[in-house]
């Protein structure tokens, strides 16, 4: 075995905490890469792979502090370097892919320029030499119009074009590590799977060696050759890929792929009650409502379903598809153009100002991000309190002692009332914010991503929490997420969104099996599964960015592996039922379907 | 609290220490003054520092400490009503046009735009030229050319937390804007309001001693700083402290409260962090 590419030991950093005392958040961790090799650093929010990733690249995060061990590079000692010598380092030899490409542009200047900086910075090539090599880079990873995307502004690409030209970006000096810190968490999962191949491609290409920083076991499974296991800056478990996926030793990594396998909860099939929501027609969107009833930006349109008391559908697609929208027409935020929500069978007004307390009372929304779904500046049991007083009337005594069962009822401790929302962590506020809406002791809650920001062991807490609660107090829900695997473990119904239009609806277990609509399959197949090859055999699918400016019939139509030109663009698709059981819009016929379902498999 | 303090640098102490003894002095300055502020105690007058007249004497003889503390009422008074009407104005346009948005946001603002045009000095000698300048008037003037300006900080920081989701939810609740701008956005934008409330309070400050300065502020026989100024301008020559120490006053408060700002913005921030 030859030497190292690149070798940790005993790796420590510190922080500094509240009470102004450093305390180790990585301790002990050593490793080694080989040239050309892939590590993962997995682990939750809180392991230290970040810090570790950063500490790579001889930085620390303010009021952190490198404080032990080495880090060798090449015949580079990192951490001995100067200053100045870091400068050089950084970008040149090793180099940097973050989380949200969105906010690692400067949206003034062309895509080209900011690609090629880091080349130029270094004097590794000319102007010309570096566009040459940006270019070649563009087309390696999949970019559509390689010779000109660069001429581009930020804004002007989407969002997975702008993560893999970010790759291009810390490729174009040829480093000799690349270290992507959770480079496709905030993608769409049909969004994610190109960029994930296009890494791939260019990692293993060039023989860059790279630390893949990530939450997803899954998404690790399909770039890393092994896997560092981390849990509260200390290592767990490190080994090859497949080893640890099938045989995992240490028992964290066996809960952490525990937690990645989804738990059925709730029923295959939707309980025989009455319909708490009933939703009709519904069409909504932005702007002026025009004189055909639409509004000039339409983003839901012909919407219906109903939610039946202690069951819950799941609305699933991806960003931009209205899943959002649709909870705030619900709730009354955004007053509908068309269409009528039943009320336990009674018409609600459109208009939140319209909705007398009662009605507003029955519908609560909870939402994703517990850090701004929640007032940093008022406790916990002020939050939590104010919904009680404000529908029930409770005050004092009363209403602390409804604070302290609903703080029960989400498994908190009571003295969490005294806190603020900034010393909680995630999962505690995600657990304040759904408290929150049960305060008020609605019938339906419309929970919207609500454990997309959370850990896959916390968020899988939350959801059984929520499934419990649902069952114990007959909660309707409707549950939004861009993530099928969630949605499919907690709902009895799913609804799939695109372009704002339903195209498939059904049982949980109606979703489960094929045939689906196009859609559908391609979200089903754009999953990553826990298992390495699965990115090898999936095949090529269009991302939205082929979306024309003329909306065709059939939204779907340009992004189709099954579409009928001349009929699927020009007419509207009809709603079928599948013997399986569910709706879908599409022209085509369910054996077609089927065909067509069979290479991708569930 | 403690703790914040605890973590102060000196500077934000001494900032604190000068404007809670001028905010004393606007209190109490008057019952401590050794003389009274009218009353001529020596037939000399722009007596240098002594024991008997720490400050010296002005250009009538009349004790230059009581004049500076009595006239401390009227500088550091005045400017903190005014810029109370100004900030607080400011603060609950601010939140209502942010609440309510759409036209009620439009005439809120467009209103104020049309304020900010007319150039202030000019708005305030016109106000000045057309009502007098007692000391009603000289408030309610300061705290309507500085409306604008704490409205236009408030706006935009309310508009940031009002698109947060938990101000979403609290409407979705059916709450009043009371609850609204009270509980949810007010808490939230406290630390930079109060931190724009100090500024605004200089720039007060600032633009009444000028106008006394020029003789259109507060008049004879009550005196503020800036009129103490003027009166004594003679003694320039000759150095005395009765010109420089009301100067001098004008000065510290405003560095005062520069320092103190600096500490409460600051200290939020570090809160902000942990």
């Amino acid at each position: 075995m030859t030497r190292p590419q690149l070798e940790v030991r005993d790796l420590e950093v510190r922080a500094r905490n509240a009470a102004g005392e450093e305390v180790p958040i990585v301790e002990r961790v050593s490793f080694a890469l080989q040239k050309g090799e892939v590590l993962a650093l997995i682990g939750e929010s809180g392991s230290g792979k970040t810090t570790i990733a950063l500490s790579l690249l001889g930085y620390a995060r303010p009021g952190c502090r490198i404080s032990g061990g080495t880090i060798r590079l090449g015949e580079t000692d990192v951490l001995g370097l100067s200053r100045r010598a870091l400068r050089d380092f950084r970008g040149r030899r090793v180099s940097y892919v973050a989380q949200s490409a969105s906010a690692a542009f400067n949206p003034s200047r062309t895509v080209m320029a900011q690609v090629t900086e880091m080349a130029l910075l270094h004097g590794t090539a000319d102007r010309a030499g570096a566009e040459r090599r940006a270019i070649e880079l563009f087309r390696a990873l999949a970019l559509p119009d390689p010779e000109r995307i660069g001429h581009r502004y930020p804004h002007q690409v989407s969002g997975g074009q702008l993560q893999r030209l970010m790759a291009a970006m810390a490729l174009i000096a040829e480093p000799e590590l690349v270290v992507l810190d959770e480079p496709t968490t905030a993608l769409d999962v049909t969004t994610q799977i190109e960029v994930l191949r296009a890494f791939k491609d260019v990692v293993k290409g060039s023989g860059t060696t790279a630390v893949y920083v990530s939450h997803d076991l899954a998404v690790v499974a399909q770039m890393a050759d092994r896997i560092l296991v981390l849990r509260n800056g200390a290592m767990q478990e490190i080994g090859p890929t497949a080893r640890i996926l099938s045989a995992p030793q240490s028992p964290y990594t066996q809960s952490l792929l525990a937690a990645a396998a989804p738990v059925p909860r709730g029923a295959d099939q939707p309980p025989a009650a009455a319909p708490v929501i009933a939703v009709q027609g519904l069409t909504a969107g932005y702007g002026r409502i025009g004189a055909d009833g639409m509004p000039q930006i339409p983003v839901l349109r012909d919407i219906g379903f109903e939610i039946r008391r202690g069951s819950s559908l799941g609305v699933i697609g991806e960003s931009g598809s209205g899943k959002s929208t649709l909870a705030r027409v619900v709730a009354g935020l955004l007053p509908a153009a068309q269409g009528r929500v039943l009320l336990d069978g009674e018409a609600l007004p459109p208009a939140l100002a319209q909705r007398t307390p009662g009605q507003l009372r029955r519908i609560q929304l909870v939402f994703q991000s517990a850090d701004t779904a929640l007032n940093p500046r008022r406790s916990v049991g002020a939050i939590l309190g104010r919904p009680i007083t404000f529908f029930h009337g409770a005050k004092g005594a009363e209403r602390d002692r409804r604070v302290k069962r609903l703080l029960d009822l989400v498994q908190l401790p009571a003295a969490v009332a005294e806190r603020q929302p900034g010393e909680l962590s995630g999962g505690q506020k995600q657990r304040v914010n759904l408290a929150r809406a049960l305060a008020a002791e609605p019938d339906l809650i419309l929970c919207d991503e609500v454990t997309s920001a959370l850990d896959t062991v916390v968020g899988a807490a939350i959801l059984d929490l929520m499934d419990e609660l649902r069952r114990e107090l007959g909660l309707a829900t409707m549950f939004i997420s861009h993530d099928l695997h969630t949605v499919r473990a907690v709902c009895d119904e799913v609804m799939v969104l695109y372009a704002g239009a339903c195209v498939e609806v059904g049982s949980r277990r109606a979703i489960h099996e094929a045939p689906w609509h196009p859609y559908t399959q391609l979200l089903v197949s754009s999953v990553p599964e826990l298992r390495q090859g699965w990115l090898e055999e999936r095949g090529s699918v269009r991302g939205p960015e082929v979306i024309g400016t003329d909306r065709p019939a059939c939204a779907f139509f340009p992004r189709c592996s099954v579409a009928l030109p001349g009929t699927c663009d020009r007419v509207a698709p009809p709603r079928r039922t599948l013997s399986k059981g569910a709706d879908i819009l599409c022209h085509r016929e369910e054996a077609d379907l089927l065909r067509a379902a069979i290479p991708a498999g569930p | 609290m403690s703790r914040m303090l605890r973590q102060l640098r000196p500077a934000g102490l001494i900032g604190l220490a000068i404007l809670a003894f001028w905010l004393a002095m606007a209190a109490i300055g008057p019952a401590v003054a050794p003389h009274d502020a009218g009353a001529i105690v020596d037939m000399e007058v722009f007596l240098p520092v002594s024991a008997q007249f720490p400050l010296g004497t002005d250009y009538l003889g009349r004790d230059m400490l009581s004049r500076v503390l009595h006239g401390t009422r009227y500088t550091v008074g005045v400017a903190l009503v005014a810029a109370l009407i100004a900030s607080g104005s400011g603060l609950m346009l601010g939140m209502c046009a942010a609440i309510w948005g759409g036209w009620v946001d439009g005439a809120i603002s467009r209103t104020l735009d049309t304020l900010i045009s007319i150039p202030s000095k000019m708005f305030a000698l016109v106000v000045v030229a057309a009502f007098g300048s007692s000391v009603p008037v000289l408030i309610l003037m300061a705290g309507i050319i500085y409306t604008p300006g704490a409205y236009r900080i408030a706006r935009s920081l309310a508009v940031t937390v009002n698109a947060q989701d938990f101000v979403t939810v609290a409407r979705a609740r059916g709450e009043g804007t009371l609850h609204l701008a009270g509980a949810e956005i007010l808490p939230n934008i406290i630390g930079p309001v109060l931190a724009d409330f100090g500024l605004r309070f200089v720039y007060i400050v600032l633009l009444l001693a000028g106008m006394s300065f020029l003789g259109l502020g507060v008049q004879p026989p009550n005196a503020d700083w800036g009129s103490l100024v003027r009166e004594n301008m003679a003694g320039l020559y000759e150095a005395a402290p009765a010109v420089l120490m009301p100067a001098f006053a004008i000065a510290s408060l405003t560095i005062g409260v520069n320092l103190a700002i600096d500490v409460l913005s600051g200290g939020r921030r570090a809160a902000d962090e942990r």
